[in-house]
C-alpha cells in the first residue's frame, strides 16, 4: 500500500515509502520451448498476468509433433531487471523446456502474417491495390467491394501497413503475432 | 498385507510386471512407495474411492481435521518438522477451495507437500456438476506445479512426480486433482523407478566452481562480513546446518538470519546477532547496513528484511546462493550469484577455504566485532517489566526457561502478529526444523493445525503453539482433532483482547485510530478448551505465571494457557515500512515516534 501522491510536487507526510521510480522499459522477444500439455498456456499466460507483466503479442504452435514440443514466441516489455526475472520464473515451470531471449541473444528474423480487410468500389480499388503491392502483399480475395491481403512482414512493418491501408477503407484486421527465430546455427536455449 | 507381497515381489525383481489395481488403490500404493506414514484429510463425494482404499490398508495413518484448511496446516507442520513430504487428502469443490490458502502458504514459504484433491468424474467435468470447481485452475497460482489426471494409466506416474517435483529443487506445494471415475477404473500401477516424468525438469544443485573460488577469496579479504542465511538452509537438509555451523566458526564471522531460517545456527552461540528484518535486532540490522561483504545463503530478500531497498547495506558486495535462479537479482543486485543448493555450496566453501589456507583479517575482524558490541549493548529486546501485569516478552521468557530446562525435544509453532514476533525473538531456537512459522503469507490459524503436525510427526516431543487471541480462533475447531488423535499439544495465547500487530500500525502509523482491531467477543479460552476435552489454565498476573507453565509443561494432554498479557504493549524494534535497516526504532523511541507523520 504505497502512497500514490507521493511523486506528486506536493510533499507528502505519509510514513509510507514512495512508489520506487523505474528503470527504462524495453521491448523483448522471447522464446520458449514447452512440453505441449493441457493448461501449459494459461501457465505462461497466468504467470504473466499473476506476476503484473504485460504479454505484447504472443503465438503459439506445436513445432515437434512426435515429442509434443510446442514453442511460444512472447514479445513484452520491461525493465532490463523484469525482464530477467520474467526469464528466470518462466524456467521455473515444469513443462518449461528452454527460454531463449532473442533480443538479447544477437540478430534474429521476425514475422508476423496478417490478413486485411478492405471494403472500396470503383477507382478506389486501384489506390488500395497499389500500396497493397508497393508492401509486397498478396490478394488472396477479392470481391467487387472488397479485398482480402496477406502480408508477412516484421511487426512494426505491418503496422505501417496498417496505418496505409487505412484510408482505402480497412474494416478488419487480423494478426498472428510474432514468429521469431534466432540467426545463423545457434538453437534456442543454447 | 497385499502391500508386503508387492513390496517382496519388486525386491527381488527390480523391474516388477505391471500390476493392475483401482485408481484408489494406486494413489495408496504410490504413497507406501514414497515413504509417506501420515496423510491429513476430510473425506467427501469426490474421493470416497480413496477414502475405501485407505480403509483396507494398514500402513498410512489417516488423521481427520476439522476443516480442509487444518488438513493444509497440519501437513506444512509435519514436512517442517521432519524434511518429508507433507500430505493432504481433500475433497473436489468447496474441499479444494478450503485448501487453497495452505497451498499459497507452502508456496510462499518453500514447504513440500503434496495434496490429492478429488474432481468429478470426467464425463461430467466442464458440467457445472455438484461440488465441481476448476480446481487446477484456481491452484495454478498458488502451487509449484499442478496435474489433472485423466487417465488411470497416468495415474501412478502423476502420483510420483508430485512427490519428486514437490520435494527437488526449491520444494513447494503440489497438487493431483483425480476425477472419481478415475479412482474406480483399473488401470497399470508403475513404480517410481518406472514414471514417466517431465524429463527436463532437473533443478540444478550443483554450485559453479569458479564462482565459488570467487565468493571464497572476496569473504577472505572481507574487512566487515557477515552471514544473513535463510529457510533455504532447512529445506537443503539438516547437514546443511551443520556445514553452516563449521563455515561460521571457521570463518570468525557473525551471522544473522531471517525468521524461516531461525534455528539453523544456535541461538545461543556468541557469533549469532539474532534475527534481522522488521522486528529483528539492531545489532543484526545495522550489521547488514554497515557491512562490506554479505553472504546471503538460502534467503530471499524479502521486504520485511530489507526495508527500504535504495537504502539496503549500501556499500557491501553481495553474494547470494539459493536453488532458484528467479529468487536473485529479485529485489537486490547481488555481485556474485551462485545456483545452487546451500549445503553442496557450503561444502564446497569450507573445501576451498581450507585448501587455500585462508584466514580472515583478524584486525579488522576484532574492531568490526567491536563496533557489533557496541550495537548489541543496546540492549534492542528490553521492555519495561512490570510487577504485577505479565508483558507478552516476559510470559515468552518464562515460557523458553521451562522449555530450556526441559528434556524433552522442543518444537514451537506460531500464529501471525505480534506474538509470533516475539516468539522469534524470545524463544531459543538451536536447531533446524523446530520452528513451523508462517513467513511469508503470514497466515493466523497456521499454528494449531501445524501444531498437530509436529505432534503426530513427533509424539513425544513438547510441542506448543504460540498464539494471538485472534489467530486462534481461524482454526479453533482444530482443537478436536487434537483430542481425538490423543495429541498433548499446548497453546499459549498471548491474549492482549487486540489484533495487536495491526492495532501497533495503527497506533504508529494511521493517527491511533483503532479501526476493528479490539475483539469484543472474547470466548473464554479456559472453558471453550474443556467442552472439546482438553485442560485450560489461565495466568491473570505474574505471580501466576510460572505455575501455569509448569502444569502446562507437566501435563500430557491438549493443554490451553490464557495468559492474560498487557493489552497495548508494541513489538521492538521496528523499521516503519519504507526506511533503511539504520532508521530502526527501539522501544524506548516509542513514545517520541512522530505520530503526526500520518
Ligand atoms: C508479521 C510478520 C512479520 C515479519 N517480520 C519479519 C522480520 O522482521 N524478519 C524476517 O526475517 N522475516 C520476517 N517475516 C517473514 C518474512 O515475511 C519472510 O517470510 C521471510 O523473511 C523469508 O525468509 P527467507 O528469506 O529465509 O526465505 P524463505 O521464504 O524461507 O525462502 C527460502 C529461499 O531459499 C531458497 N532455497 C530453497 N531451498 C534451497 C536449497 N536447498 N539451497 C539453497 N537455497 C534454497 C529458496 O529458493 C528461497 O529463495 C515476517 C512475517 C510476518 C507474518
Ligand atoms: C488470515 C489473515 N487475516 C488477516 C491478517 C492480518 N493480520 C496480521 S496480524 C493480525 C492480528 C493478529 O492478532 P492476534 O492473533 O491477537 O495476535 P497479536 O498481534 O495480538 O499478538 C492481523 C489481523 C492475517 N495475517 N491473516
Amino acid at each position: 500500500m504505497m502512497s500514490k501522491d507521493s511523486t506528486s510536487t506536493k510533499k507528502s507526510k505519509s510514513i509510507y515509502a514512495p512508489t520506487p521510480k523505474l528503470a527504462a522499459e524495453e521491448t523483448h522477444i522471447l522464446a520458449i520451448l514447452v512440453n505441449n500439455e493441457p493448461g501449459v498456456l494459461a501457465r505462461i499466460v497466468g504467470f504473466y498476468s499473476g506476476r503484473g507483466y504485460n504479454i505484447e503479442s504472443l503465438t503459439v504452435a506445436e513445432t515437434n509433433h512426435d515429442e509434443h514440443l510446442s514453442r511460444i514466441t512472447i514479445a513484452c516489455k520491461g525493465t532490463p531487471a523484469v525482464i530477467d526475472q520474467i526469464k528466470a520464473q518462466l524456467k521455473r515451470l515444469v513443462p518449461v523446456l528452454k527460454v531463449s531471449d532473442l533480443t538479447m541473444e544477437g540478430r534474429y528474423i521476425e514475422r508476423e502474417l496478417a490478413l486485411l480487410k478492405i471494403v472500396c468500389t470503383g477507382d478506389q480499388r486501384a489506390d488500395a491495390q497499389r500500396d497493397a503491392d508497393a508492401f509486397c502483399a498478396r490478394t488472396v480475395d477479392s470481391t467487387p467491394n472488397s479485398f482480402i491481403f496477406e502480408a508477412t512482414d516484421t511487426a512494426s512493418r505491418i503496422d505501417d501497413f496498417v496505418a496505409i491501408m487505412m484510408p482505402h477503407g480497412l474494416v478488419d484486421v487480423s494478426r498472428t503475432g510474432i514468429a521469431a527465430i534466432s540467426k545463423g546455427n545457434r538453437v534456442i536455449g543454447e | 498385507m497385499e502391500a508386503t507381497q508387492k513390496q517382496d515381489k519388486t525386491t527381488t525383481k527390480p523391474k516388477a510386471e505391471t500390476k493392475e489395481m483401482s485408481g484408489a488403490e494406486m494413489v495408496i500404493e504410490a504413497l507406501i512407495e514414497q515413504g509417506v506414514d501420515t496423510i491429513f484429510g476430510y473425506p467427501g463425494g469426490a474421493v470416497l474411492p480413496i477414502y475405501d482404499a485407505l480403509f483396507q490398508q494398514d500402513k498410512i495413518k489417516h488423521v481427520l481435521v476439522r476443516q480442509e484448511g487444518g488438513a493444509l496446516h497440519a501437513a506444512e507442520g509435519y514436512a517442517r518438522s521432519t524434511g518429508k513430504v507433507g500430505c493432504a487428502l481433500v475433497t473436489s469443490g468447496p474441499g479444494a477451495t478450503n485448501a487453497v490458502t495452505g497451498l499459497a502458504d507452502a508456496l510462499l514459504d518453500s514447504i513440500p507437500l503434496v495434496c490429492i484433491t478429488g474432481q468429478v468424474p470426467t464425463f461430467l467435468i466442464g458440467t457445472d456438476a455438484f461440488q465441481e470447481a476448476d480446481t487446477i485452475g484456481i491452484t495454478r497460482p498458488c502451487t509449484k506445479h499442478n496435474f489433472l489426471v485423466k487417465d488411470q494409466n497416468d495415474l501412478a506416474s502423476a502420483m510420483h512426480e508430485s512427490f519428486h517435483i514437490a520435494r527437488s529443487g526449491r520444494p513447494g506445494p503440489v497438487v493431483i486433482d483425480i476425477p472419481k471415475d478415475i479412482q474406480f477404473a483399473q488401470g497399470k500401477y508403475v513404480s517410481k523407478d518406472e514414471a514417466i516424468m517431465h524429463s527436463h525438469y532437473k533443478p540444478e544443485t550443483d554450485p559453479d566452481m569458479k564462482a565459488i573460488e570467487e565468493a571464497v577469496e572476496l569473504m577472505a579479504n572481507a574487512k566487515c562480513p557477515v552471514f544473513y542465511t535463510g529457510g533455504g538452509i532447512i529445506n537443503a537438509g539438516e547437514e546443511a546446518s551443520t556445514l553452516l555451523r563449521e563455515l561460521v566458526r571457521e570463518t570468525g564471522f557473525p551471522i544473522t538470519s531471517t525468521l524461516m531460517g531461525l534455528g539453523c545456527y544456535p541461538a545461543k552461540d556468541k557469533q549469532w546477532l539474532g534475527m534481522l528484518g522488521m522486528h529483528g535486532t539492531f545489532e543484526a540490522n545495522w550489521a547488514m547496513h554497515d557491512c562490506d561483504v554479505m553472504i546471503c545463503i538460502g534467503a530471499r530478500f524479502d521486504d520485511r528484511v530489507t526495508g527500504m531497498t535504495s537504502k539496503f547495506s549500501p556499500d557491501s558486495k553481495k553474494i547470494h546462493v539459493d536453488i532458484d535462479a528467479s529468487s536473485i537479482n529479485k529485489n537486490i543486485n547481488i555481485d556474485i550469484p551462485i545456483v545452487a543448493d546451500a549445503k553442496k555450496t557450503m561444502e564446497a566453501m569450507l573445501n576451498v577455504w581450507r585448501a587455500k589456507k585462508y584466514k580472515a583479517d583478524q584486525k579488522a575482524l576484532k574492531s568490526w566485532w567491536d563496533r557489533i558490541e557496541i550495537w548489541r549493548a543496546k540492549n534492542c529486546l528490553a521492555y519495561k517489566m512490570d510487577d504485577k501485569i505479565i508483558k507478552p516478552q516476559y510470559a515468552l521468557e518464562r515460557l523458553a526457561h521451562y522449555m530450556e530446562q526441559d528434556k524433552r525435544e522442543c518444537y514451537v509453532t506460531t500464529e501471525v502478529g505480534q506474538h509470533q514476533m516475539w516468539a522469534a525473538q524470545f524463544l531459543p531456537f538451536n536447531e533446524p526444523n523446530r520452528f513451523m512459522t508462517s513467513g511469508g503469507l503470514g497466515t493466523m490459524g497456521y499454528g494449531l493445525p501445524a501444531a498437530i503436525g509436529v505432534q503426530m510427526a513427533h509424539p513425544d516431543a513438547f510441542v506448543v503453539d504460540v498464539a494471538g487471541e485472534a489467530s486462534i480462533q481461524m482454526n479453533i475447531q482444530e482443537l478436536a482433532t487434537a483430542i481425538q488423535y490423543r495429541l498433548p499439544v499446548k497453546v499459549f495465547i498471548l491474549n492482549n483482547e487486540w489484533m495487536g500487530m495491526v492495532r501497533q500500525w495503527q497506533e504508529l502509523l494511521h493517527g491511533e485510530r483503532y479501526s476493528e482491531t479490539y475483539s469484543e467477543a472474547l470466548p473464554d479460552f479456559v472453558k471453550l478448551v474443556e467442552a472439546y476435552g482438553g485442560v485450560g489454565l489461565r495466568a491473570t498476573c505474574v505471580d501466576e505465571l510460572d505455575d501455569v507453565i509448569e502444569e502446562m509443561m507437566n501435563n500430557d494432554r491438549l493443554t490451553v494457557v490464557d495468559v492474560m498479557v498487557a493489552k497495548t504493549e508494541n513489538c521492538f524494534p521496528m523499521i516503519p515500512s519504507g526506511k533503511a535497516h539504520n532508521e530502526m526504532i527501539l522501544s524506548p523511541d516509542a513514545s517520541a515516534f512522530d505520530k503526526s507523520l500520518v
